[in-house]
Parts: structure tokens; sequence; C-alpha cells
């Protein structure tokens, strides 16, 4: 069977257990496809031994009728993992060589479902940016292209990997860290579903911390189905993470009937932002006549702190990381640059900090040792704290008043050009997220899922906005929007 | 319960060169909380390990990894808490302390700056002259410990032994209460004291168990009171802080010579820094560590990692009934209930280990008979050889058995010291011993009656110049108790020698 790295993981998984493909077989046409790949810079680690050990293991299993959710199925996973053995280095050369005696909760659990990694995926340095940009690694190219121009297109970030390689087909589906919009603006821009579930869903050990009260891992796929198989073997409780929440995990394949008949959905006002193009705003009309049609009542919803957002965001993230990215100090692990002669302890700080971290990292960090310094903390750091109870506020109003689902454009704009942003400023980069931070801010779980092409021929994504703990819920309106849109777009291979 | 009362100290006075001072000192004292692993991670506190043996993935601070809460360490601070009759605060959080050092990996440190799980308390410093000052907790908060950096072992490199990194601290934090050196050091031992009885730190200061850092200010007379009333801190002079002391003796001469390193510079007109200074006990100075220019930007906000942490007040119930009695309880009910001396009673309080030996041996006894020979005959044994009340080869039904054959008159007093030594060297039962070795008390008058007259029949000198001189009787006693290998009742051979030489 040819093009098997073209299957979903719903699919492989129904012919693995039909018996009519092999673990290993869908391994290696993913590896070829890796192999083939290497302009689009998407896997930056990989583990083909590894692959092929686990996935001569999952057909072993198959064929004893042993096989867990995602056994044999060949995936991805984002560089702010840790796993163990195999390089880690959340793209940035402060960790260059870093090979962890661990694995991160999340990954273990794909691994006990029977997941088979392939290696690990390009992504902006400590998930900071949104263009996949800031890696050390170097770029990742999206492996969609305008339909004017050869120009190479963002991925998307901070997992531009995970959602190229998945529009690529390199894999079945990938994991994906989402902290302001990492899972939900590469998907869009890449004509993928990704998914941030609710904080507290996915356990946060082992993955490298960026900001610690808004990161979540989710998957990133190529349906809703895939989706939610691949989030109910990522979640679930972990002791090992104080902020883990101790709930029952839903089968949410089970879920997905289709059926939102009588569901209220939320268009938020505030979403209509200034400046939007107009083919967003078609998107979003088009999305809200498909879920209208699929027998959902829309309702104008108003989420007054929006606008607040963003800055609130751009004070409690670099604070957290600022805090959280100390460790890196060149003494245990990691990059330690090599010092001068009567050079101290600062020196060594200094210069490793220095050469270990790229530009958009030392920016946050030293953002963030602003803001929490004496003096402003409660200038920013506390007003933004504030902002974001506001904001969780505004959610919890909406959904007390029967909304159970919030619908918006993930992104303001298709995928640009990789580059083009560069003498922008970094506000201008910022403004991608100012759709799905939010989400980040209220806990709450979004999910992107592609309805559109624009003008040149790029995927445009919604986004949908559901009910803390409700993934299950919102992957199945989802499931209804994808039915509708019924987009099959796939990039025409150049690479 | 019998409430002790005590008049107040005087603080302490420095005369300076123009006028006096007094002295005002507040303390910071860190505990470490006596738990088997640490407080966010599972690795071992033991001390004396192989360096870097006791380190979990997350001591580390290893990319990824989390803290969770050691709830045994939460107990054990409520516990603490409770036994300084403090408010426990049922919602605590925990805060990143943020500064860069390499013993301290995570490049912050897991402290509670803004929600304490222990609010206000009061600790009664005695200072064993019949006074005693009460000091105001201001809160115990738990927080990380740090690692060891070692800089001898390498002339070019630094080391780092992470074993002690994340074992749990509390941090005890007084009002400034404290004034004078004496206060400061009965205070950390009272300290030391409840939380020994407690079973909460082990107060081993050696080992940097239990050290503080003491803030230490002067003022003119009749300024601490105008402070008092109005909370101003204003009236207060300006303080500096003594870092890291683990030595009762080396906290006095600290704050002694910081004090007056302190009016020295204000009789000349100058100003106190504001800063943080050690204390170099060799050159008996203290030295600048840190100015106010160079103190940290600590930029605490609330560790994301760890949710706010809630307790339930039955669980804080359930601590508070199982907490021990307390030294100041034990020492009122040991003066009530057995008429002991205030001194006694806090020698036999002095450590848990001891007041539980005394309250056995004491049990349905004399209770003052009981206390001098727990204090004088085996505590006074015990120290001869180095040995404390842990280590006593005498159990107190031993000495409770040597007390009932005084109290009954089967043996005296002389010979219950021989017998208190064969039980304390050889062991067994006390009565049985007496038996086997015939050291019962003689009280038949014929016996002793028999003796007297032979001696009185051997030495009539003696015996005219005693008619004399009653005093002399003495003299008969002791060849009586020679003579019956002092088993004679001294009581009933005074009374003969009385009657026979009258």
């Amino acid at each position: 069977m040819s093009d098997l790295n073209k299957l979903g993981l719903a699919d492989a998984r129904d012919l693995l257990r039909k018996g009519e493909t092999t673990s290993v077989e869908l391994t290696e046409s993913c590896l070829s496809a890796i192999d083939a790949a290497g302009a689009l810079n998407a896997f930056v680690h990989r583990t083909p031994e590894l692959a092929l050990e686990r996935a001569r293991a999952a057909d072993t299993r198959l064929a004893a009728g042993d096989a867990p959710a995602m056994c044999g199925l060949p995936i991805g996973i984002k560089d702010l993992f840790c796993t163990k053995g195999v390089d880690s280095q959340a793209a940035s050369n402060i960790l260059k060589g870093f090979k962890p005696e661990y694995e991160s909760t999340v990954s273990q659990q794909l691994q006990d479902a029977g997941a088979v990694m392939l290696g690990k995926l390009n992504m902006d340095e400590f998930a900071m940016g949104s263009s996949n940009e800031s890696s050390a690694y170097g770029d990742a190219i999206s492996p969609w292209r305008r339909s004017d121009d050869d120009t190479p297109l963002t991925p998307g970030g901070s997992s531009g990997g995970s959602a190229a390689a998945v529009a690529a087909d390199l894999c079945l589906a990938a994991t994906g860290t989402d902290t302001g919009g990492s899972i939900r603006q590469p998907a869009a821009f890449t004509g993928t579903v990704g998914i941030k579930p609710t904080y507290g869903r996915c356990s946060r050990w082992g993955i490298v911390a960026f900001a610690s009260s808004l990161d979540q891992a989710g998957p990133m796929t190529k349906s809703v189905r895939d989706a939610a198989i691949m989030l109910e073997a990522m979640c679930g409780y972990d002791a090992k993470d104080s902020t883990s929440a101790n709930l029952a995990v839903p089968n949410f394949e089970a879920m997905l009937t289709g059926d939102i008949k009588g569901k209220k959905i939320g268009i938020p006002r505030e979403y209509s932002i200034d400046g939007m193009p107009a083919e967003i705003s078609k998107l979003w009309r088009d999305g809200t006549e498909m879920l209208k049609s699929a027998g959902a009542d829309i309702v104008d919803i108003s989420l007054p702190h929006t606008k607040y957002a963003l800055p609130a965001y751009y004070v409690i993230a670099p604070a957290e990381a600022s805090s959280n990215l100390a460790r890196y100090d060149g003494v245990r692990f990691g990059h330690r640059a090599s010092l001068d002669a009567g050079d101290g302890i600062t020196e060594m700080y200094e210069k490793t900090r220095a050469e270990g971290f790229g530009a958009e990292v030392q920016r946050r960090v030293m953002v963030g040792t602003y803001v929490l310094s004496a003096g402003f903390y409660d200038a920013y750091y506390n007003r933004a704290r504030k902002v974001r109870t506001l904001i969780k506020k505004d959610f919890e109003d909406v959904f007390a008043a029967g909304i159970d689902a919030i619908l918006t454009p993930t992104t303001p704009s298709a995928a640009f050009g990789l580059g083009e942003m560069n003498d922008a400023d970094p506000v201008q980069m910022y403004l991608n997220d100012v759709f799905t931070i939010t989400v980040n801010l209220a806990g709450l779980p979004g999910i992107s899922v592609p309805t559109g092409l624009d003008a040149k021929g790029l995927p445009l994504g919604l986004q949908l906005i559901g009910k803390p703990w409700d993934e299950g819920d919102l992957l199945n309106t989802a499931y209804a929007l994808e039915q509708s849109a019924g987009f099959v777009a796939k990039p025409a291979r150049w690479w | 319960m019998l409430d002790l009362t005590y008049e107040l100290p005087k603080p302490k006075v420095i005369a300076g060169a123009k006028h006096d001072w007094e002295l005002v000192i507040g303390m910071e004292v860190h505990a470490q909380v006596s738990s088997n692993a640490k407080l966010f991670s599972g690795a071992s506190t033991k001390f004396g390990a192989e360096p870097n043996s006791n380190v979990a993935f997350v001591d580390a601070a290893m990319p990824g990894m989390l803290p969770v809460i050691n709830e045994y360490c939460i107990e054990q601070a409520v516990r603490t808490g409770l036994g300084l009759k403090a408010e426990i605060n049922l919602t605590s959080a925990f805060d990143r302390k943020n500064y860069f050092y390499p013993d301290q990996p995570a490049g912050y440190q897991i402290s509670q700056l803004y929600h304490p799980i222990v609010g206000e308390g009061e600790v009664l410093v005695e200072l064993g002259d019949g006074t005693a000052r009460p000091v105001r907790v201001e809160r115990i908060h738990m927080e990380q410990d740090a690692g060891k950096s070692i800089h001898d072992m390498d002339p070019e490199m630094s080391f780092v032994d992470l074993n002690r990194a994340g074992v749990c601290l509390m941090e005890i934090v007084s009002r400034p209460d404290i004034r004078s050196p004496e206060e400061a050091a009965a205070y950390i031992l009272k300290l030391r004291q409840i939380m020994r009885y407690l079973g909460t730190c082990n107060g081993d200061m050696q080992n940097g168990n239990l050290r503080a850092d003491v803030n230490v200010s002067v003022c003119r007379p009749g300024a601490y009171e105008r402070y008092r009333e109005t909370g101003d801190f204003g009236h207060l002079g300006t303080r500096c802080e003594i870092k890291n002391m683990n030595s009762t003796r080396f906290i006095q001469q600290a704050i002694e010579v910081e004090a007056r390193r302190q009016i020295a510079i204000l009789e000349a007109g100058g100003e106190v820094d504001q800063e943080t200074r050690g204390f170099d006990p060799v050159k008996g100075e203290t030295r600048t560590q840190r100015s106010k220019e160079e103190a940290h930007d600590y930029r605490y906000f609330p560790d994301p990692d760890l949710l706010p942490l809630e307790i339930e007040q039955e669980w804080v119930d359930d601590i508070k009934a199982s907490l021990p009695e307390l030294p100041d309880d034990k020492k009122a009910r040991f003066i009530k209930d057995f008429g002991l001396t205030d001194y006694d009673a806090s020698v036999l309080t002095a450590d848990v280990e001891s007041a539980n030996y005394f309250d056995a041996v004491a049990e349905g006894r004399n209770g003052k008979l009981t206390a001098n020979w727990v204090i004088n005959e085996l505590f006074g044994r015990l120290k001869k050889d180095e040995c404390d009340i842990t280590q006593s080869p005498v159990s107190p039904a031993q000495l409770g058995g040597v007390i009932d054959l005084i109290a009954s008159d089967a043996i005296s007093g002389k010979i219950a010291k021989d017998l208190f030594e064969i039980v304390y060297t050889e062991g067994g039962d006390p009565a049985e011993i007496v038996e086997a070795r015939g050291m019962k008390q003689v009280t038949d008058t014929g016996a002793i009656e028999a003796a007297l007259d032979e001696i009185i029949a051997a030495n009539p000198a003696q015996v005219e110049k005693a008619k004399v001189n009653p005093k002399l009787a003495g003299w008969f006693v002791g060849q009586v108790m020679k003579a019956t290998g002092g088993k004679a009742n001294p009581k009933a051979v005074n009374e003969l020698i009385a009657k026979k030489l009258s």
C-alpha cells in the first residue's frame, strides 16, 4: 500500500486492526517521507531505529489482539517534550545535546497507548514565537505556498514543526504545546486541526516550561476525529503535576456524533478587530452559517475585556518565563560558555545565557524581569493578573448565560512569508495571537479547524472555544463544523 | 493549668560616650523541618550522604520537572505553629524568590512571601532569673533550603552539593521584641526546646539545622516604648541584619559588637546604613556583606507550578489534639502538682525526654524527692559518663524502686546512693539487690543499742567530753554507722545516743 503516511490516525488504526497494513509499514512510509522532506526542516531529531523497534512491538501486540488505542500509529513529538535518551533541547542552543533521563508524562502516555515516535519536531525556541523563526535549528517551512509565488511561508509557531510535519504527511499526527496559541495558530496556517485542552487536562511534567500557568499540551492532527483519539491518550491526572486536574477522561471519539442541534454558539463582537481582512470576516461568517445550518443557535455575545488580553499576556507569560528560564545557567546541564581567565560566576552566567538564548528569548526574559521588579510589580504583573481574572469572568458569564461554545477566527490572517516580519515591531508578531491568547488566560479548551482557503490558496482556520473540561462537547461541535466545511485541500508537493 | 508569671527583664543598656542606648533585636530563625523527604521531592534529607546523592530531578531543576508538596512538611509547619500558639492560615501560597546562585539550581527558591502558612504567635522566653520576655512571632513560612557551594576543593573551580537543596525549612520571624543578647540566645533556645518537644526540628545548630539572621538596631531609652505604643518603626534605629548565625555564643557576641558599632557611628554624628552583615568570630567584628544598594531584587511572584495550599480546620484540629504537653505547660504542672521549685522544674522540662522520665518516676511518688534524685543523682551520674537521659542505664521503674526503698525507711539515704550506683553499673531490681546484699536499714533498736554500748564502753574519755559538749554526739553516730555497715537507721541511732549520753 502506498502513501500510508497520508493517512490520519483513525483510518490507519482501522487498517491496522483489519490487518491490512502493519505499524512497520506505516512507520517506514513516514520515515521515507521525512527523509524526503529535509527542505521543510520539520523533524530536527530523527529516531528511526527507535521508531521501528516500537513499530515491531506494536505489530506484535496488534497480532495478539492486545492493541491499546494508538497502537502502531507513527507520530512526531515537539522538541519541548523531554524524551528519555533522545535529544530534547526546546529548539534552544542552551540545551544543545541535552538528553533527559526521563520521559514527559504526555509522551509516556502516548507511548503507553502504543504510538510510535518518529522523532522530534522543530519549534520556536522555548515555544516563544508565532512563526518558528526563533528556532536554534533554523526556520521550519510550511509545505503550503501561495498560488502566485514561491515565497517560503511560516507554518506558524511555536509548534511550527508539528504543523508542517502533519500538513506534509510526514507523520500521522504530532504533539504540540500551546501557551498563547502555539497549537491553534500553526494548525490554522497549515490546514490542520489543533486543540489546546483545558488547563490542567494534560500533565506538564517533563515538558520544558515556558509560562507555567498558561502552558498546555495538545494534539495536532489531520482531522477532528484524530484529535479526539490522540487527546484522550495524552490527557489525564498526573500526581507529578500539582496543577493537573483529577478528573476522569471521557471517550472523546465516542462523543463525535455531529449532532449540535440546539447548541448555543456565541459570536463575540470584540473579536471583530479593526483592519481584519475581509477574507477572515467572510470565513467567520461562513463558519457561523455552517453551524447554524447544522442546527445550532447563533448568539451575539460580548467579552468586554478582550482588548486587554494581549498586553496582560505579554506581562504574565514573560514574567513566568524569566523565572522558568533562570535554571539555564550553565551549571548543571546544557551549554556553558568557555570562560576567560579571571572570569567568575557572574561572567559564566552572562556569557552562557548570552550565547545560549536567541534574541526573542532574551527579549522576553528581560521584559519578564522588568515587570516583576520592585516598584513595577503592581503596575504590571499584579494588574495583568487582575485583567486575567476579568477575562476569565467574561467567559464564565457567557457560559453561565447558556452559551455552549464560542466561534472566532483562529488568526487575523493567513500564513505570512518567512522573514516578512523581520523588520516589524515585535508587537506586530504578537498580534498573531490576538484571538487565541484569551483562551490561555482563561484556561479554556480551544480548537482550530480548517474551514477555507484565502484568495492565494492558503488555508484558514476557525477557532471554537469550549467550557472548561468540556473537550468532548467542543470536539463534537468542531466535528460538525469540519463536516460542514468539508476542507480537503492539501499542499501541492514542492519539497 | 497554672500560669507562670514573671517580671519583664530590663532591656540591655549600653553606655555610650555621650549617653545611654538600648538594644532592639528581631530574629529570623531558619529551622530545618524533621522529615524523611524534601519539601517538593521524594529525595532523602539524610545528613552526611555522599555529595549529590540525595537529589531528585526537580531538586536539580532539570527541564520540565515540577514540584509536588510533601504533605508531612505542611503538617510539621502546622504543628510548629500550634506549638507557638500561632494562628494557622487555612489558605497559604508559595512564591518564587528569584536570584542566581549555583547552589540554587532553579534560579529561584520556593518560599511563602505573600501568604505564609502560620500567622502571629508568641513565645515566652525565660531568662532563669525570675524574668521572662514574651516575644511575638510575626509569621512562619515554609521554604526550600539551598545546596552547598564548595570553594576550597580546587584553586580554579567551585563545586556544588545539592543534597540539601530543597530540604524544607521553616522561617520563624519574630517581631523586634528582643532586648538583649541574652534574650536573643534564650529565644532561639526556647524555640529549639518547643520544636524538639513537637518533633518538628531536631535543633542541631552545629549542622546548621537551626540558624538565625539577627536584626539589630539601637535606640535611646524610651524610644522603644513609643514604638510599641504606636507601632511606628520610625521610633527605632536603622537595623542591620547579621546573617546565618548558628551558635548562641556567637549570636550574643555579634549583637553586642554590632550594637557598639552602631552606637559609635551615631555618637560620631553618622548614620547607620541598612545592610546585611556577617560576623567574624575570630576578629570579633561584623562586616558588610551586602549594602542596601547591592540588595537583591528578588522579584517575588506566586509560583505557577503550585496551587494555593488549602488545608482543613478539621485537620488542624486533629494535629492540635495530637500535640504533646509543651514545655511551659509541663513546667507549670511540675510546680503545681509536685511542688517543685521554678529552677528544678526548668531543669526537668529542658528537654522532653527528661520531663517524660521525671513524669514516669514521680507518678505516685514524692515529687520533690524524685526531682532531687533525677537531677542530682541521675543527671549527675550521666554527666560524668557524658551521656544524656536517653542513654540512661537506669529505667524510671528502677529509679522509682530506689526511691520507694528510701520512702519506706528500708534503706538510708546514704545506702540509697550505693544502691543507685549498683543499679546504674550492674542493673537489677533495687529491692532484690537490697535483700540479696543485706543492705536493709537496721531499725532494730536492740542491735543498735548493743553496738552503741560497745562503743561507749571502749571510749570512756569521748563519753565524758560528749556529755559536756553535745555536739560531739556526731562522733558516736559515725561509729555506730561504721559498726553496722551504714545500715543503722540514723533516726534511731540519734535517739539512742541522746538518751545514753544525757
